[in-house]
């Protein structure tokens, strides 16, 4: 048998919360923040920090979770943070990981399961900072979360699209014109899967919705609880750049599970599992709602004709009839 | 080199061992010796052997720490700018393009007011592809807060890799020092070196401690919220007060340097070589000063009263030291292994820089030439140093000459 030179850390163990009225009141991410009402991103802030805990240290990229988020003299954080740049979430991680664990062998820092969080932007994720985030992914002894909350712009910089930004989207570079309506005509970069199918040492990948708090914090823990490099991709509804009212924010993240557009699922250890209303839909128990309903109620797909939104439809009917796995692994069944 | 050092009886005690290893090894040897605690590679040429060297250390279980080889120097940089605000001892490095490639997270780390050592190995910046020493990789970060130092052979290495931990993880620092060699010429040419013992180190190097500034739950602080113009101006302005105690740092650690191994370098700053009688002057960094000297003492022997001075520190730049030494010379001849293209006379940095030290800090105003050397791996030979020394003494001589010439060029 061959020897393994991975030296395996012990987690903190986080058991899921039993249901919302077991969730402790503490707060780890508290006042201060600046960013807008209903903002969703904001919300994942303050459930990714409750579901870690006190003893965590969190990393941010630029972005609105910074700038908006984090302003000195005014730090919502009730644990340790720090900025991170742009394209730094997965090295960030690293270096935060690796630090702990040589100073905790060599005896000068005590030695206790630490939880190492690093989110980003889908501009600092997706885009910019992917490979340093798949170079972290393929690290097995550092135990560390890189969480991906993605308004699907650039949000911060003033809302330009970015490589999850949804097909035809109206952003501040991709306003339509008179001669072009659509000038953003790429579909959504798959990131979780993307992740999960290059990265065989991470054993904890998915993706979960602000619009399911508990069920998003209890992931957060799996993923911290399990061991090595983990990543969750979080859609967060984003008022200003989607342009609807902040009073909507909630249901805009249902409507992206309940039309299909934004699946529900988890990769743990390899193994795929739907959760949620998205595992209704595959099992035929829940009929996928029409994405018109999602899309019409937010300014930023308002230059929608009729056959932009049939298009729109058929891509995401393409993603449950004929991927490989409905929605998230996208090859042909035929093949 | 220019280090005495103490009778064999006394050096048996302070150092463990000789050996003939290049500049590359010797630096690596001195994290060794310094417990580094986290380590990022990214292989280019030539810096890259120290991780080699590096590696093997840990493979062979005789050092200690995280060996993180990362996907671009982007990512090397910022692994180890995090695991520092973490508390540990961390060590990096690389090469001309490499270099450029990391430059956010270069710019970042001064800013932050975090410690790293980092070993640049000197190396021309593409386009086209050469491997060989320029000094303008190391030279692009000048003006950002970090320590520049360049060293001219295998021991100084080893010997500045060591002070360099203590003068950045200083308290009164806290901030990332940049440690040249010359590509080929010091990374990759071997020397005999004495390797101080770990005894020895350990009293030399205390406990990098962050203290309230540390990244742990045991501390919750938020580190670099976004300031604007409410705040930006005043950390900057505490930023710059590092570079007002720099020197004072530099001396004194300097001075324990020399009480714990008995090797002693004179004035840290910049070292002075057949100057004494001297009418005029070359000055430049790094190993140009081996065919320099070999050139001054050709020169010297012909009667031509010619001397040199190598800087050691680029940054702090220590401006009124090195004005008052120069003050006394009829001419300064600078030789420029690097370039700035449309400065002031059009000449190279540290030219430039000089001129500036000069103009406030010399009571005198000799004619300040700038020679642009050795670009791209070239050779700075003994017959072009001969031929700018030639041009300096004209200049000495009141005849006028170009403020900027390139030496030793083809056709
Ligand atoms: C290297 C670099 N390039 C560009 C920027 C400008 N910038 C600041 S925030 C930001 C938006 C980041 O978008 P995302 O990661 O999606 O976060 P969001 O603002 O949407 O929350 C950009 C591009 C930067 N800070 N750093
Ligand atoms: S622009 Fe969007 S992501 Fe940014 S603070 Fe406002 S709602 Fe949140
Ligand atoms: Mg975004």
């Amino acid at each position: 048998m061959s020897t393994t030179f991975v030296e395996e850390k012990p987690t903190q163990n986080l058991e899921a919360f039993k249901g919302v009225k077991k969730v402790p009141y503490e707060e780890y991410y508290t006042s201060g923040h600046r960013t807008c009402q209903g903002c969703e991103s904001a919300q994942i802030m303050k459930l990714m920090a409750k579901a870690a805990g006190p003893r965590t240290i969190v990393l941010g990229s630029t972005g609105c979770m910074y700038v908006a988020n984090t302003s000195y003299y005014a730090t919502p954080w009730g644990v340790p943070w720090m900025h991170t740049q742009l394209g730094s979430a997965g090295s960030g991680a690293l270096g935060v990981a690796a630090a702990l664990r040589a100073q905790m062998r060599k005896g000068s820092m005590k030695d206790e399961p630490i939880n190492v969080i690093a989110f980003c932007g889908d501009g600092g994720g997706a885009d910019m900072g992917l490979g340093a985030i798949s170079a972290t992914m393929t690290h097995p002894d550092y135990n560390l979360l890189i969480l991906l909350y993605d308004n699907e712009t650039y949000a911060n910089t003033d809302i330009q699209i970015s490589g999850t930004s949804p097909y035809g989207v109206n952003t501040s570079f991709s306003t339509p014109g008179k001669v072009k309506r659509i000038m953003h005509h790429r579909w959504k970069k798959n990131v979780a899967p993307l992740i999960a199918a290059g990265h065989p040492t991470c054993k904890y990948v998915g993706t979960i919705s602000t619009s399911y708090p508990l069920q998003a914090m209890n992931n957060i823990r799996k993923a911290l609880s399990i061991g090595g490099p983990t990543f969750i991709h979080c859609l967060n509804p984003c008022p200003k750049g989607w342009d609807f009212d902040p009073v909507l924010s909630f249901q805009l993240g249902e409507l992206a599970v309940n039309t299909g557009i934004w699946p529900l699922y988890e990769i743990e250890n390899g193994k795929l599992k739907l959760y949620g209303k998205t595992e209704q839909i595959a099992r035929g128990k829940f009929k996928r709602l029409p994405v018109r309903e999602y899309l019409l109620k937010q300014g930023r797909f308002a230059h929608f004709v009729e056959e932009d939104i049939e298009f729109f439809q058929s891509k995401v009917d393409e993603m449950w009839e004929k991927w490989l796995v409905p929605g998230v692994i996208p090859l042909q069944k035929e093949i | 080199m220019a280090t005495t050092t103490l009778p064999v009886e006394e050096k048996k005690q302070v150092q463990e061992q000789e050996a003939l290893i290049t500049g590359a090894e010797a630096i690596a040897i001195a994290c060794k010796l310094a417990n580094v605690d986290v380590v990022t590679a990214y292989p280019i040429r030539p810096y890259d052997t120290v991780m080699q060297y590096m590696s093997q250390l840990v493979a062979d279980g005789e050092m200690d720490c995280e060996f993180i080889v990362a996907e671009g120097e982007h990512s090397q940089f910022e692994i180890v700018k995090h695991a520092s605000v973490c508390g540990a001892r961390v060590f990096c490095g690389s090469s001309g393009v490499g270099w450029m490639y990391a430059m956010e997270a270069l710019t970042v780390t001064p800013a932050l007011r975090v410690p790293m050592v980092a070993m640049v190995g000197n190396r021309a910046l593409d386009d086209p592809g050469a491997f060989g020493v320029e000094h303008n990789d190391a030279l692009a970060v000048r003006d950002l807060g970090w320590l520049l130092t360049w060293v001219d052979s295998a021991q100084e290495a080893l010997d500045t890799a060591l002070i360099a931990y203590r003068v950045a993880e200083d308290r009164r620092m806290f901030v990332p020092l940049a440690l040249s060699c010359d590509g080929a010429f010091l990374t990759h040419s071997q020397a005999l070196v004495e390797i101080p013992s770990a005894e020895q180190v350990k009293k030399f190097l205390p406990r990098y401690d962050r203290g309230e500034l540390l990244l742990h739950p045991d501390n919750v602080i938020s580190v670099a919220p976004q300031a604007n113009e409410d705040w930006v101006m005043e950390i900057r302005r505490q930023n710059y007060a590092v570079t007002e105690r720099a020197c004072d740092v530099i001396r004194e650690v300097y001075a324990d340097f020399e009480k714990t191994f008995g090797r002693k370098y004179g004035n840290p700053f910049f070292e002075e070589y057949m100057t004494q009688d001297a009418e005029v002057v070359l000055l430049g960094m790094g190993t140009m000063s081996t065919p320099v000297k070999v050139a001054v003492r050709k020169l010297r022997e012909e009667g031509k009263k010619v001397g040199f001075v190598r800087l050691r520190w680029f940054r702090p730049f220590a401006g009124p030291e090195i004005a008052k030494c120069l003050e006394r010379f009829k001419a300064i001849g600078v030789i420029d292994r690097d370039f700035s293209f449309g400065s002031p006379n059009l000449s190279g940095v540290v030219a430039t820089e000089l001129r500036s030290a000069m103009y406030t800090g010399a009571s005198t105003r000799p004619p300040v030439l700038d020679f642009i050397c050795g670009l791209g791996g070239r050779e700075v030979t003994v017959p072009d140093v001969e031929a700018i020394t030639q041009s300096v003494f004209e200049a000495a001589k009141g005849k006028a000459q170009p403020l900027t010439q390139w030496i030793g060029l083809r056709g």
